[in-house]
């Protein structure tokens, strides 16, 4: 009973906020606290808030593309630092993949803009704050965290099963493609789906890199609760919580499905 | 496929070897796990390489296999050295210890994936597979993906896999190890068998001496990265070329002494655990006052109650202890020197006059023929 109890006012700490605002997403009052009845208004007027809408579709794409350029990057500073036992500066690499995990964000963001700037003086490219800064930030910090999930799985894959693929007259990329690819897919969804869900809800990173032209949809949310809570916000956090819930849920699938179909 | 090799290629000294290791070494760091080997195996053979685990064996298989990179000297295959040679393009095929299956293909798939790397077309794949499953008895399981066999299938299918390739020499490390006795010793033969037939040279590491001794044609025994001896199960049985190999390979009885008499036919040596002096007739050249080991397999021993034969070596003792095995027995003598000797005997008759039994006072006989000085 003790257990329980303790249990679930943890949990209640926990997940309280969230329903309370999902809860008031569905409120007809225009006052955040007022409850008056069921209506699914201000997911109407979402519909209708072109900014909001714009923010989101840029948060989209660009959470999809920073997820697939991390995801590919990362996979290759993976393969290179597990199956390349003996180069110079290994152990300096593999402790600078992870480094950025533990970096401020506040740092990484900073770090970014000032880099940005000075291409754009030096090169004039990229062109002020735009769609591009944004992928290019997000796929930076989303990489050490593919390039960690797809190391372990790599590093517990079997290294017969690539030297049997060989020793078979397999060349290096075709062992790749046909052995090793396939069997750290679901480490490679995993990382596609964390790197998705890092980049859509970031704001810390945004905030450096964004610009007028392009506002995510993070930033966008957080500018309007400056100027005060109101109905339309609730829901589209839960719009938010609902993506970033669904993502998290495959991605959890995929993990558990592995565990089961790697027992050979 | 082949034609049938030579009985015993090796004996013929102008007979050109499959393989060569010339002065090979591989050092891993300052650990040197494989010390300048020379070895020659030939078409046909079915090879061992037998010796305790973490004595290099593994690590000498890899580098013909192009794992690894000999740190010097060179290995042939064919006559071609392989230095610059990658893996995928040696005629060779390994089957891992641990059998190393693809596990997101079938059986059939696993077979079929080192066929389509010579891009042949799909009908023919199609029939090699099929008639490389129904010679190791797997037909039915072509479907089938890894996990779902048993041990002795997944190491079936690992072998049909090297074999479909049809190499010039299939390399097997510890192919067997995974296997419960029973099956371990069925399987033995069957390899045999499929060696037999189709005339591929294999090339096996074992721990285990007697399936070394089961199997092979002839044996390398390795210690600590070094080839010891190379010879057919019977001279390497027989005629251990060093105490660690008389050590290795069977038991042994092993007196130090030192020469006193060299004829050309025999040596006489004085052996301190012995009252008596010994004649051998086999064993490495010694001259008079070296120190020799005097070696007797305890199946070379008479053991009974009188005194053996005049021109027989003997020994007097007591029985300290006897280990009933059914078929044999082995006792164990206790000398007056404090000296334990083994004797294997085989209970041939039901109705021995008087079994001999514990604290029995008895004599153990053998011919100069049947004991060997060592020196190294
Ligand atoms: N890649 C490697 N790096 C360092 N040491 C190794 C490596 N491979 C093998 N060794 C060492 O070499 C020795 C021989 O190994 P191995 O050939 O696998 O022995 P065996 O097959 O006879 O048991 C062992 O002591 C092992 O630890
Ligand atoms: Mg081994």
């Amino acid at each position: 009973m003790m257990l329980y109890s303790l249990l679930a006012l943890a949990y209640a700490f926990l997940y309280l906020p969230i329903v309370v605002m999902i809860v008031f997403s569905f409120n007809a009052s225009n006052l955040v606290t007022v409850w008056g009845g069921f209506s699914t208004k201000w997911y109407g007027e979402l519909l209708h808030d072109q900014k909001v809408l714009d923010a989101a579709w840029l948060s989209l794409k660009v959470a999809m593309t920073s997820a697939t350029l991390s995801t590919v990057l990362g996979t290759l500073a993976a393969v290179a630092l597990v199956r390349f036992h003996r180069f110079t500066g290994r152990t300096l690499f593999t402790g600078m993949v992870t480094a950025p995990l533990v970096m401020p964000e506040v740092i990484t963001g900073l770090a970014l803009l000032l880099l940005f700037v000075a291409m754009e003086h030096a090169f004039g490219w990229p062109a002020g704050r735009s769609m591009t800064t944004i992928v290019i930030a997000h796929t930076t910090f989303s990489l050490s965290f593919v390039t960690v999930v797809v190391r372990s799985r790599l590093a517990q894959m079997d290294a017969s099963l690539e030297e049997a693929a060989m020793d078979l007259g397999a060349r290096p990329l075709r062992v790749f493609m046909t052995i090793t690819l396939p069997l750290i897919m679901p480490a490679l969804l995993a990382g596609w789906l964390l790197a998705f869900t890092l980049s859509i809800d970031d704001v810390v990173i945004s905030a450096f890199v964004s610009g007028p032209g392009a506002t995510p949809l993070p930033i966008v949310i957080f500018s309007k609760v400056r100027l005060g809570v109101n109905p339309e916000i609730n829901a589209l956090a839960t719009i938010v919580v609902a993506l970033v819930g669904i993502a998290m849920a495959i991605a959890g699938r995929v993990a558990l499905g592995r565990e089961q179909s790697r027992r050979v | 496929m082949a034609s049938p090799a030579p009985r015993f290629p090796w004996t013929d000294p102008n007979a050109a070897p499959l393989i060569r290791f010339e002065g090979v070494s591989k050092r891993f760091g300052d650990f040197v796990a494989v010390e300048r080997v020379d070895l020659a195996i030939h078409r046909g053979e079915f090879f061992s390489l037998l010796g305790a685990s973490g004595c290099g064996k593994t690590t000498l298989l890899r580098m013909l296999a192009g794992f690894e990179t000999p740190s010097d000297g060179k290995i042939f295959i064919d006559g071609i050295d392989m230095t610059a040679i990658p893996p995928y393009e040696r005629p060779v095929n390994m089957m891992f210890q641990s059998y190393a299956l693809f596990p997101h293909m079938t059986v059939a798939g696993n077979i079929a994936f080192g066929l389509k790397q010579n891009s042949l077309p799909k009908p023919v794949i199609a029939d090699k597979v099929k008639a490389v499953l129904d010679m190791v008895q797997m037909g039915k399981f072509a479907d089938r993906k890894p996990h779902q066999l048993s041990g002795g299938q997944r190491q079936r299918v690992a072998l049909a896999r090297c074999l479909v390739k049809e190499p010039k020499v299939l390399l097997l490390d510890e192919p067997l190890a995974a296997l419960d006795k029973k099956l371990r010793e069925q399987t033995q033969l069957e390899l045999v068998n499929i060696q037999d037939r189709i005339g591929i040279t294999f090339v096996m590491v074992t721990h285990d001496q007697g399936e070394a001794m089961t199997m092979s044609s002839r044996i390398g025994v390795m210690n600590a990265g070094v080839i010891q001896q190379v010879g057919t199960p019977v001279e390497i049985y027989e005629y251990p070329g060093s105490r660690f190999v008389a050590d290795f390979i069977g038991a042994a009885n092993m007196f130090e002494g030192t020469v006193t008499v060299d004829l050309p036919d025999h040596v006489t040596t004085t052996c301190p655990e012995l009252e008596h002096d010994l004649t051998i007739a086999h064993g490495d050249p010694v001259t008079v006052g070296t120190p020799v080991t005097v070696m007797v397999r305890p199946e070379k021993m008479a053991i009974s109650r009188d005194k053996p034969a005049e021109g027989l070596n003997w020994a007097k003792g007591s029985i300290a202890d006897i280990a009933y095995l059914g078929d044999v027995s082995t006792y164990h003598v206790l000398l007056a020197s404090g000296r334990k000797v083994q004797v294997l005997q085989t209970n041939l008759r039901h109705t021995n006059e008087q079994p001999l039994t514990w604290e029995d006072e008895v004599h153990l006989g053998w011919h100069p023929a049947n004991a060997l000085v060592l020196t190294r």
